[in-house]
């Protein structure tokens, strides 16, 4: 267990270090919401029944852009090659990864989601069924999210290409996270969803690094 | 023959498939005689492959 | 006593085997193309509410079905690759992807050709071409991670284990899109129940398309596999020239 504690650690504070990557995502995440009134208009009704689209999709680009570099420092230093020769299993290693990288840019996309709902008139109601849907919902994007970078690793313009394969994978979590969201506001409730929600995070959760590790496998050999 | 007030549609639904399938083929017999004519002008560059000695 | 992809696991043997079959699946596909076309158009009823534009379905379920049976292939085809090591998997891969991508596109246009007359749009987002269109979405990423990797070894891999994250996804991603389907619109559920009249011409045409595919598959592979000898062949020519020139720089 010291293994998978000393790993977290480590990728935790690499991160905090890096500082930079989660301010770029959280900046992207206030922007695009920002755009959104600019392109369709300032109507507040139109926003309020748009808002929960609108903060999950723009998560979800934001948290794209920091998703490539899970793996890619750690293999141009050689250090995935340690890891992989090490006593921790490839998978374990790829969970932690994903663990690390939801800490520190999916928890905070999730704290900053009501604060721009602000922005969109999103329904009063809706803002404690948002907090919980987006920290439920993002263990997916970022369990997901490996399994692409783990693939797209060693390919140039490798953050397109990442986008473009893991974001129809991205629609379940969408669906459920902004069904809970919306239905919070309505009388049927949120309660289906958001268990269904809960449902794919973990299957990404137990399914996703073993892709991912099988991919890591192929990458370094 | 009278295929009612959308008959455009359905013959540009048929035409559609049409075209993509011949495209298709076409290619496919392209390609095939493309890969033939390298293999042959690398045999005939004096490579043999080594299951051909037989 | 060998099975069958035992003995197609030689690509020598499989070139014999595809060159004598390529024909008959040729042959098989025309006959029935024809026969379903005249079924379709002469044989068949209009329909009670659609009218003749009904007809348009006798080509769109037959694409849904490939773009969907094609996936089920490589799927298959990635498994072979990753956990059998059959040699001939990647070829079937790589083979049938832009072929499945090309079926899927047909789908979707023909899918928003029937849909015009029916519901006035170019494109409705219900449930069975929402699916139908992330389909699409698959094989493209499938196809450009492929292209995206210069060493073929190791995009043969990559490509099969995103093949194998994709089929197991895929049934959540289905049953997500009918979820939200039924959340914002009543079901627009178009042929649900087909007539009796119908259901020889679609059946024949399904079956053509399919042979069609069979045909287009092996050609597609066979192409393939000429392919890699070409390549093998021009490594063998700058091999042997690096070991010439090593040679002559050790004199």
């Amino acid at each position: 267990m010291t293994g998978v504690w000393a790993l977290l650690h480590r990728d935790l504070r690499l991160a905090v270090r890096e500082g930079g990557a989660i301010g770029t995502a959280l900046g992207f995440f206030l922007i695009v919401v920002s755009l959104m009134p600019l392109g369709l208009g300032p109507d507040l009704n139109l926003l309020a029944r748009i808002a929960a689209g609108v903060l999950w999709i723009a998560l979800l680009l934001a948290a794209l852009l920091s998703l490539n570099r899970i793996f890619e420092a750690d293999y141009e230093d050689g250090t995935l090659d340690v890891l992989a020769t090490g006593p921790l299993p490839l998978e374990l290693v790829s969970a932690i990864k994903a663990l690390a990288h939801w800490i520190t840019t999916g928890i905070p996309l999730a704290i900053l989601a009501p604060v721009l709902g602000i922005l969109l008139n999103l329904d009063l109601n809706a803002y404690p069924v948002l907090v919980g849907t987006t920290l439920v919902g993002t263990p997916a994007v970022s369990f997901l999210g490996a399994v692409g970078a783990a693939l797209t690793m060693k390919t140039r313009r490798g953050g397109l290409l990442l986008a473009l394969i893991v974001l129809p994978l991205y629609v379940p979590t969408l669906i459920f996270g902004i069904s809970a969201v919306s239905a919070s506001a309505g009388p049927s409730g949120a309660g289906s969803s958001f268990l269904i929600l809960a449902a794919v995070s973990l299957v990404t959760m137990v399914l996703g690094p073993v892709a991912a590790a099988a991919a890591l496998r192929i990458q370094i050999q | 023959m009278d295929l009612g007030p959308h008959a455009g549609f359905i013959w540009i639904s048929y035409a559609v498939v049409a075209v993509t399938v011949a495209g298709l083929i076409v290619w496919l017999l392209a390609d095939g005689w493309k890969q033939r004519a390298d293999l042959e002008a690398l045999e005939r560059r004096g490579v043999k492959r080594r299951s051909s000695n037989k | 006593m060998q099975t069958l992809t035992q003995r197609l696991a030689n690509p020598t043997r499989f070139m014999e085997l595809s060159a004598r079959l390529l024909p008959w699946f040729v042959a098989a596909s025309a006959i029935l193309l024809v026969y379903g076309l005249y079924l379709s158009f002469f044989d068949s009823p209009p329909d009670y509410q659609q009218g003749e534009t009904v007809r348009i379905m006798y080509i769109h379920v037959p694409c849904a079905w490939l773009s969907m049976m094609i996936y089920g292939l490589i799927a298959l085809s990635s498994f072979g690759l990753l956990v059998f090591r059959h040699p001939l998997a990647d070829v079937s891969a790589k083979a049938a992807a832009p072929l499945g991508a090309a079926f899927t596109f047909l789908a979707l246009v023909t899918g928003s050709l029937w849909g015009k007359p029916m519901w006035g749009t170019y494109w409705v987002w219900d449930a069975r071409l929402t699916s139908v269109l992330l389909l699409f979405f698959l094989y493209l990423g499938l196809i450009a991670l492929r292209s995206a990797l210069e060493d073929e070894g190791a995009a043969a891999k990559l490509t099969a284990v995103l093949a194998l994250v994709g089929v197991t996804l895929l049934p959540i991603i289905k049953f997500s899109v009918n979820w939200w389907n039924t959340l914002h619109q009543p079901s627009t559920d178009f042929g649900a129940t087909v007539d009796p009249s119908m259901r020889l011409p679609l059946l024949v045409m399904a079956l053509a398309f399919t042979l069609m595919f069979f045909a287009m598959h092996l050609k597609a592979m066979r192409n393939e596999i000429l392919r890699r000898r070409a390549k093998a062949l021009r490594t063998q020519i700058i091999m042997g020239r690096d070991r010439l020139a090593a040679q002559g720089a050790a004199e």
